[in-house]
């Protein structure tokens, strides 16, 4: 977006301080308002793990997990973020050892082309901190924000529904809290 | 996206003096940053109010509760008290959006959400809610998802939201603060019919700011019922909504609520429906009269005449649901 606004124009507007912590380590970084987290993320951050799908808050490509809760970073100002925990799709893991719900995506083959996957990740594993989700329904309903233009939803339903009681357990871990 | 300047006051009167006619405060963020992403709105300064301390739910003298402004929709709907004594809110509430959305999206801000009007939302063609006088391209144009009751020559956009038809069920008020002070207003009279101003949606000022909802102490928690009809099983708008509460005993109602979405500019109420139900049986010819007597002055445009066949079945289904104890 800061792509579209010239540079004359972007000097004439303060830049204010971000403080974060981002996938575990402390940020101190600096932002123009208009700044998206995703865009922070993806132009500035290089963290394109997270991925672009409609921009609007509906596709549901975006989501990161913010103090342990899942939203679209498209419709989240990075400037508004100050003092976040924040955790992406990079931060899911131990290392080498993948998050649970990663685990289950692999296994169930939860993906076709796999854009939507690190979002579908992402929510699912908000799902799990959310603890609402009792029933398959309940997850159908609850994963409702993230769409999946190849129609792999019954496989990401099963995986999802496999590493439920496990994310359960370590919630706490990415982001979880 | 326009450039804007930035700002994050700590107190909600620093909030209300920062505010002007160009200024908009953000919250959640979830319609507005939309719209200034296809820019129908070029606010010059964001207030950021997310840090004023208007989180809070908490027992009022009356026996109601106070919602702070800055509540997150998903934290709202799952909240104990609201859970127990306010069913229909939490059902209406997790009826929109989506997860992530209800976790960012605030209470007052759920009030202040713009029509999904697709021609309001196409900054490319004229909008009188976006430029008023330009005129309204979805009087005689594809008008499936607009207003059957209220509308204006100038506008026939319905208001968007689910929560706001539970609240008006419930009687909900609206504490505000402006730089003149506090005040209240009643939930029927938040929201406007478009008339001949349709770029207002609701009665508060420039300088003014939701600072929380208050529902009064009698919940329906009984006997009530959301019910919302869409083009998809979920994560959509509605085409109808129908908030249905009962005060019963036995068959017999004592009182009721009827609220409808998606078919006017504000949530839409008739008391006089409400109060001719006060009486009679729980019956589905009961139920049925009420849904011909609330629907008797619709006026469809030419594409959603449909919706007055499917309120007339949503308002039977959500009241019956209602006297059934609302977990249907």
């Amino acid at each position: 977006m800061s792509a579209t606004i010239d540079d004359a124009t972007q000097a004439s507007f303060a830049r204010h301080p971000l403080g974060l912590t981002l996938n575990g380590q402390t940020r101190q970084l600096e932002v123009l308002p208009w700044t998206t987290l995703l865009d922070l993320l993806r132009e500035h951050l290089d963290l394109i793990g997270t991925k672009k799908g409609c921009d609007h808050g509906q596709c549901g490509a975006c989501t990161v997990l913010l103090n342990g809760k899942r939203v679209n970073a498209c419709l989240t100002l990075a400037v508004m973020c100050d003092g976040a925990d924040l955790t992406t799709i990079e931060g899911l893991a131990e290392g080498e050892q993948l998050h649970p719900m990663q685990q289950a995506f692999v296994k169930h083959d939860a993906f076709q082309c796999g854009y939507c996957t690190p979002g579908q990740i992402c929510s699912a594993v908000g799902l799990a901190n959310e603890g609402r989700a009792s029933t398959t329904a309940d997850i159908k309903e609850l994963m409702s924000g993230n769409l999946c233009r190849c129609g792999a939803y019954s496989n990401i339903r099963d995986a999802i529904e496999e590493a439920l009681p496990a994310c359960r357990a370590n919630a706490g871990q990415g982001g979880g809290q | 996206m326009n450039p804007f300047h930035y700002s994050k006051p700590e107190s909600v009167q620093d909030a209300v003096h920062l505010a002007g006619p160009a200024s908009r405060f953000i919250a959640g963020g979830t319609n507005l940053l939309d719209l200034m992403k296809e820019n129908v709105t070029r606010p010059e300064h964001l207030i950021d109010i997310t840090g004023l301390p208007l989180r809070e739910v908490h027992e009022t003298d009356g026996g109601g509760l106070m919602i702070g402004a800055l509540v997150s929709n998903a934290d709202l709907a799952w909240h104990p008290l609201i859970e127990q004594r306010y069913p229909l809110l939490s059902q209406a509430i997790l009826a929109g959006a989506s997860p992530q959305l209800r976790n960012m999206a605030s209470t007052g801000g759920n009030l202040l959400q713009r029509t999904r009007c697709y021609y309001f939302y196409d900054a490319s063609v004229p909008c009188n809610k976006r430029e008023p006088g330009s005129g309204c391209p979805a009087r005689d144009g594809l008008n499936r998802i607009h207003a059957i009751f209220g509308a204006s020559a100038q506008c026939v956009a319905t208001h968007p939201s689910d929560m706001c038809v539970a609240l008006a069920a419930l009687e909900a008020v609206v504490h505000v603060q402006g730089r003149g002070g506090p005040r209240t207003i009643e939930f029927a009279d938040f929201h406007r019919l478009p008339g001949d101003a349709p770029e207002r949606d609701n009665q508060l000022a420039d300088d003014e700011l939701i600072t929380s909802i208050e529902l009064p102490a009698t919940g329906f928690a009984e006997y009530s019922h959301y019910l919302k009809i869409r083009d998809r099983a979920s994560y959509a708008f509605a085409l109808v909504s129908v908030a249905a509460a009962l005060d019963l005993s036995g068959p017999v109602i004592h009182g009721a609520r009827l609220v409808l979405g998606g078919v006017a500019h504000k949530p839409w109420r008739d008391k006089s429906v409400e109060n001719a139900l006060v009486g009679k049986t729980v019956s589905r010819e009961t139920f049925t009269a009420a849904a011909d007597a609330l629907l008797r002055n619709a006026e469809p445009l030419e594409h959603n005449a449909f919706k007055v066949k499917l309120a007339r079945r949503a308002i039977v289904r959500a009241l019956s649901d209602a006297a059934l104890g609302g977990q249907a």
